[in-house]
């Protein structure tokens, strides 16, 4: 079994990177849906101002 | 996300999950250890998948572009754009892989041979897509700059595959189109081919969907400052 340690290097890089990936892409996501909520919110306070001015 | 989305995730989940599963037992059990080079050979099987794999993404950012700038449709910028995020991921793979295998087989890292050197400029012609969709003030100027280097940066891509026929190379030959191969290599790298497409399908939905999403937050946004 000579040159394992290089099989083994190949495939932990391929799976490390396309995980690292998906990390990315999930944090994205939280971000996304932090904005969401906040943009949400500002138009939920703005629809109470609106209401209690008619 | 609504129900036809995530069902649609949960079946590209479940094939691409058993597809990978076939892949690891086809390259790891099923194909027989090459006789000259050994058990490091088996790099092959998710080298090669992987190449394949960014070209095709390129071809679809390069399709989407066109159709960007065509159209004008942020749909096509979002789906051009997240294809070339994937394809950069799995270029990326390949220029870490290729040494890997490269060093006990050739006995060095890297060479600057045609392939090697028009793969490394594939890799920085998309990396530089990238920045330039990061760097843009207006996601519309984003989308149209990086369009046209979707456009452009494609060029690269034959001239990759071709460069083991144009120039003498330290890289061999793609053997799959020239016939001869073993029934279990070709099984096998037929396997991870289709497991790698179905991972990079996977990664592009998601990551298009996400780009939506984000181009759905900038409009609320300026809607809101308005």
């Amino acid at each position: 079994m000579e040159n394992l340690g290089y099989l083994f290097a190949a495939y932990t890089a391929i799976w490390a990177v396309v995980f690292v990936y998906i990390l990315f892409m999930q944090r994205k996501q939280r971000r996304l849906q932090r904005q969401i909520d906040m943009l949400q919110d500002s138009l939920d306070k703005q629809d109470s101002v609106d209401s209690l001015k008619k | 996300m609504n129900k036809e989305h995530r069902l649609r995730d949960n079946v590209l989940l479940g094939l691409g999950l058993a597809l990978m599963i076939a892949a690891l037992y086809t390259v790891f059990i099923y194909v027989p250890t090459e006789k000259h080079t050994g058990v490091v050979q088996r790099i092959f099987y998710f080298h090669v998948p992987v190449a394949w794999v960014s070209f095709l993404a390129f071809f679809v950012t390069f399709i989407y572009s066109i159709l960007y700038l065509w159209k004008r449709k942020m749909k096509s910028d979002a789906i051009a754009s997240a294809s070339a995020e994937v394809g950069v991921i799995f270029t990326t793979l390949i220029l870490i892989t290729g040494p890997i295998w490269a060093k006990p087989v050739w006995g060095i890292w890297w060479t600057w041979d045609a392939r090697l050197t028009t793969s490394l400029v594939l890799w920085l012609t998309y990396v530089a897509y990238l920045l330039v969709r990061s760097y843009a003030t207006e996601p519309d100027r984003a989308a149209r700059f990086s369009a046209v280097i979707g456009i452009i940066g494609f060029i690269d891509v034959p001239i990759v595959f071709l460069t083991v026929n144009l120039w003498r190379t330290q890289h061999p030959t793609a053997i799959i189109f020239e016939g001869g191969m073993d029934t279990p290599i070709l099984v096998t790298l037929l396997v991870c081919i289709a497991a790698f497409t179905m991972l990079y399908v996977l990664l592009t939905v998601q990551s298009a969907s996400l780009k939506d999403t984000e181009n759905e937050v900038k409009r609320l946004k300026s809607i809101k400052e308005e």
